[in-house]
Parts: C-alpha cells; structure tokens; sequence
C-alpha cells in the first residue's frame, strides 16, 4: 500500500468533479487499490530496462504541412450549448 | 543599498506554417470565427493528432540559428487544465524532451556584445481565443492548434531595456529564418516575463515574478520598468516578495497582481499518448541545416568589415534584406561601396518607396548604378545632374550614359564656356559680388549657384568656383 492515502477531495478538484461523501470514500479506496499496485509493479527489477513514453517501437510519425479542408461552420457549432456571431458561448469567463 | 534586476523570458511564437500542428485546417489569421476547425482542432473524441514535419523543421532550424543542441529524442507530453480556450482540457507540448536545448542569442546592447543563454525552445500548440460580453463569453477555435513555438531564455537579462533589445533580436532572427511572420499585430508573439531582484553582489535570486501574457515588446519594457523599482521599493522599506503572477495595465500603467488559483499550477503531465516520439534522422537534420541562414548580426558585422559601411547603413542592409543582397550584387565591382550604398538607401529605395514599387519592378540593371557613379567621378556630370539622370533611369530603364549624351546633360568643362556665364553672373549680380570682394567669401557660393543656374547645372562646380574667385580678385586689384 502507499505510504500517504489519496487525498480524494484534491484529486476530484483537479478532474473538475463533484463527489458526495459516499462517492468520496469509494473512490478513494478504489484509488488506493489502484496506487497499491502501482507499488507493487515497483517492486520488478527494472534497472536493464530504458524508460520509454511508449510501448510501441514507432517514431518519426508525421504529416506534410498542407491544407485540407475544415469543418462545414455549422457542423462545427452544432453540438455548441449556444453560439452566437459564430462563437462558441460559454459562461462568463473570469480569470 | 544596491539592487540589480535579473529577467528571464519565456517567449512564444506562432510558426509559420500552411496548415495547424495537428490536423489540415489553415493556420491562417483572420478567418471569420469557427471555419479553421475539425474535430481534431476542436478536440472531439476519437481522433488522432499527427504532428506537422514542417512545424518540426522550424523548430529544429531555431535550434540551430540559437546556437543550441538538437537531443536525439523529443517527445510531447499532455498539460492538463481546464479553460474554456482549449478544448481537449489539456495543451500538448514538450515537457522534459524538448526539440531544442542550450544556446545562446548574441545582439548589440550598449556598444558591445551581450549574450544571452537560452534554456530550450520546445513545440507545443496555440489556443483557442476568447471573446467577452457583459453576461457571457465566446470562444473562436480557428487559433487552436496552430503550432507555437516557446524560447524559454535563462535569467540573463538586467534591464528593461536589455530585455527589450533581446526581443528585437530574437524577432530579426526568427523573421530572417523564415520560422514566424512574428507579427505582432496579429498576435504571433507572446511573452511571459520572469523578474526579480537582489541585493547586487548576492548570489541567490529573489522571489521570481511572472508577468504574464505580454503581447507587445514595447509592453514588456514598460511592464519592467514599473516592476523593478516596485519590487525594489518593497525590499527597501522593509518588505518581503513572495513568488506571484502578475498582470500588466497597459492603460494604467502598472502591473497588479492576479488571483491565482490554489491548484492551478498542478499540471499533472504525462506522455502524449496519440503521438509517437521523434527521433530526428541524419538526413533530416541535414536537410534541416541547408535552411541555416546568415544571422542578421553577423550580416551587418560583414557589411561594416567587407564594404566598410557606417553601421546605420549596414543595419538598413539587415533589416531591409532584398534591398541589402541588391546592394551587395554590384558592392564588389564598386570601388566605393559607400557611394553604392549612398544611392541605393538615399535614392533607389526612396524612389521605390515614393512609386510604391519594389525591386522587382525596377527597370535598369544593378550594374547602372556603378555606371552612374563613375559618370560623377570623371566629371562627365555633376552630382547634380547625376540625381536627374538617377530619375530618368528610374523611369525610363535606360542606361545613364545613354541618358546624359540624349539630354545633352554632360557636364561643361570647357572654360571659355564657363568663363562666360561667370562674367554673366558677376554682372548680374553686382551686390554679392561686392560683397566678396569686401571679404564675404560665402558670397561666393551664391555666386556660383547662379553659374551653376546659367548652366542648367552643366558647369563643372568646381571649375566655375575657381573661375569666378579668379575673376572677382581681378576686378579688386584692377579696382573695378
């Protein structure tokens, strides 16, 4: 097991997520199990093994820079919870 | 007690592109709201980004015009926040495997070198635009995805106005690499400013400042100049400064802290994983290095040393780079390079920007301005006439010599000729004439200028001077 549990209301701020209580202490377990083997995979000997980003041998995937085209305007707004002047409109941003 | 400023700048650049950083849709500015968007710019589920090789190469030939090293592997990485100005919740870029890392920018500050380390430059994607309203506010995706590339420099600048020459700099390097139009106007250039300040002679730095999202260089110099002494005040009188953002008010004139969110610098990266890593070839960085240009400073530096320019003209040769490579295809033939350059900026580029042509429009050969030049120093012509014969060329195409023989505008150095307008200016003229022989020798060169008239500015002016000293002096000694 990890040494510090999860700190779930932290976690669940950062996703932008909203938990009751219940919610809370269930996750967190399930959290917990989840760190628990993470700790566990710690333990394999890895020190032969490079780091990688991937599990893939592939690099180098790349595109020319051309143009190709957009989205129909309106097909591109349609899922928009409201638009106006062509914008996407969301609340009030504040920063 | 003294205090020093230290600045570091996080700059970010808009490449320059045909088509986004992830997807085919125009990376091109000023489109109406929303039409340079799919689902992969909008963030839609289910797609794949592929990353543009050409946002790659300008990342790599930045690399290489900042003197910094090319690391074998780079890959991009997710930083993830929520802001209604990027779709996906989180900003790819390259977070602990960059494209490019420690350089080094060299410009002109305060009559010599300085030379500011760069920590790394690194590829990432722009963001979308926000509009607000009084109860809501809009968003337009046509900016997200368009590749941006950050130059993070390391804490080396010491002053406003360092930071200020560092940008333009910066700026002149990337236009001339053709990396980024960094065209302010649009937006194409962005800048977080980093500054603190110690006691001078200490070595730990300060608590760092941030002042965030800076759109023009001009702001950044103002922004540290109202920001050092601030923070300077608040350690003299016995404050302390915390580590913080700050904004700047351009209207107000001051920088004031923002509310920062208690989480917001928790930006939980990890591997990108749509994208594959990219390990740069031999071949492509060959291909890459082909496109390594001259730096402006060192151009300017050659012009001054190989033409032997006054540094204003070489500087008008770096910034103005056509008209500098016009110049430098008829410099090595002229045995004055400045006389070239002297009509190339004072008269062909002025004629151009008069005429609203550029050099492609320009009708005679380069070779026509050497021409012109050796007319004036054989005396064909005077530097005079040599401007009007300029105009015709400009006009006509037609060669200088071809121009002075049809106009019938060769200089007269024939003395009778001159003698006789001389003896007709003197009499035209007996007031300044008296005058010089009264000892007002300025007078003389009113006198000439009328030599110079009756001539329709044919005379040879030096000849006409001689003649006319020689004749007045006569007339004080014969008492007339």
């Amino acid at each position: 097991m990890p040494s510090d549990p999860i700190d779930i209301k932290y976690v669940a701020h950062l996703a932008r997520l909203s938990l009751t209580p219940e919610e809370e202490q269930k996750l967190a377990a399930q959290l917990g199990g989840v760190l628990g083997y993470i700790e566990k995979l710690k333990e394999v000997d890895v020190s032969g093994v490079e780091p990688t980003a991937h599990a893939f041998p592939l690099v180098n995937v790349t595109r020319a820079d051309e143009v190709r085209p957009s989205m129909p305007h309106e097909e591109a707004l349609r899922n928009a919870p409201a638009q106006a002047n062509g914008l996407f409109i969301v609340p009030k941003i504040v920063e | 007690m003294d205090y020093e400023a230290v600045i570091g700048l996080e700059t970010h650049v808009q490449l320059k592109t045909k088509s986004k950083m992830w997807c085919g849709c125009a990376n091109e500015f000023g489109a109406p709201p929303n039409t340079h968007v799919c689902p992969v710019c909008l963030g839609l589920p289910g797609v794949l980004p592929v990353a543009n090789e050409e946002a790659l190469r300008l990342t790599a030939l930045t690399g290489l015009l900042l003197n910094c090293s090319l690391p074998p592997y780079a890959k991009f990485d997710r930083k993830n926040y929520f802001y209604p100005d990027m779709p996906k919740n989180y900003q790819v870029t390259q977070y602990d495997k960059p494209s490019a890392v420690t350089g080094y920018l060299e410009f002109e500050f305060n009559d010599s070198l300085a030379r500011v380390r760069i920590t790394r430059a690194h590829l990432e994607e722009d963001v979308g635009k926000n509009f607000h309203f009084d109860r809501n506010s809009g968003v337009d995706f046509n900016r997200a995805g368009v590749p941006l590339m950050e130059i993070v420099s390391e804490p080396d600048l010491t002053s406003a106005v360092m930071a200020y020459e560092y940008l333009n700099a910066l700026k002149d390097i990337l236009v001339y690499g053709g990396v980024s139009d960094c065209d302010m106007e649009k937006g194409m250039v962005r800048c977080d400013v980093n500054v603190s300040v110690r006691p001078k002679g200490q070595s730990e730095l300060g608590a760092k400042i941030e002042i965030k999202n800076m759109n023009s260089f001009s702001g950044v110099r103002k922004a540290l100049d109202y920001e050092i002494p601030r923070q300077i005040e608040v350690l003299k009188s016995g404050g302390k400064l915390i580590q913080s953002t700050r904004r700047w008010d351009d209207p107000a004139g001051i920088t004031e802290e923002m509310r920062t969110k208690e989480f917001a610098h928790d930006y939980r990266y990890f591997p990108e994983p749509d994208l594959m890593p990219f390990q740069p070839t031999e071949a492509w960085l060959e291909e890459v290095s082909r496109r390594v240009i001259e730096l402006p400073l060192a151009r300017k530096r050659r012009f001054i040393r190989d033409y032997q320019l006054p540094a204003a003209d070489a500087q008008t040769f770096v910034w103005d780079r056509p008209l500098g490579d016009y110049f430098e295809s008829i410099a090595k033939q002229a045995k004055s390079p400045k006389a070239a350059a002297n009509w190339v900026i004072n008269n062909l580029r002025a004629k151009m920007t008069e005429s609203g042509t550029t050099l492609a429009d320009v009708k005679f050969q380069p070779p026509a301005i050497l021409e012109l030049i050796e007319l004036v120093e054989n005396g064909k012509i005077s530097s005079r006439i040599a401007q009007d014969v300029f105009t015709e060329m400009f006009s006509a195409g037609e060669s200088p010599a071809k121009i002075v023989e049809k106009k019938g505008l060769a200089q007269v150095s024939d003395t009778a000729a001159i003698e006789k307008f001389c003896d007709e200016a003197i009499a035209a003229n007996p007031g300044p004439a008296a005058d010089f022989r009264a000892g007002k020798t300025a007078a003389l060169n009113f006198l000439k200028g009328q030599v110079m008239k009756l001539s329709k500015g044919k005379a040879n002016p030096a000849l006409a001077g001689e003649i006319l000293e020689r004749k007045l002096k006569a007339g004080m000694e014969t008492g007339n």
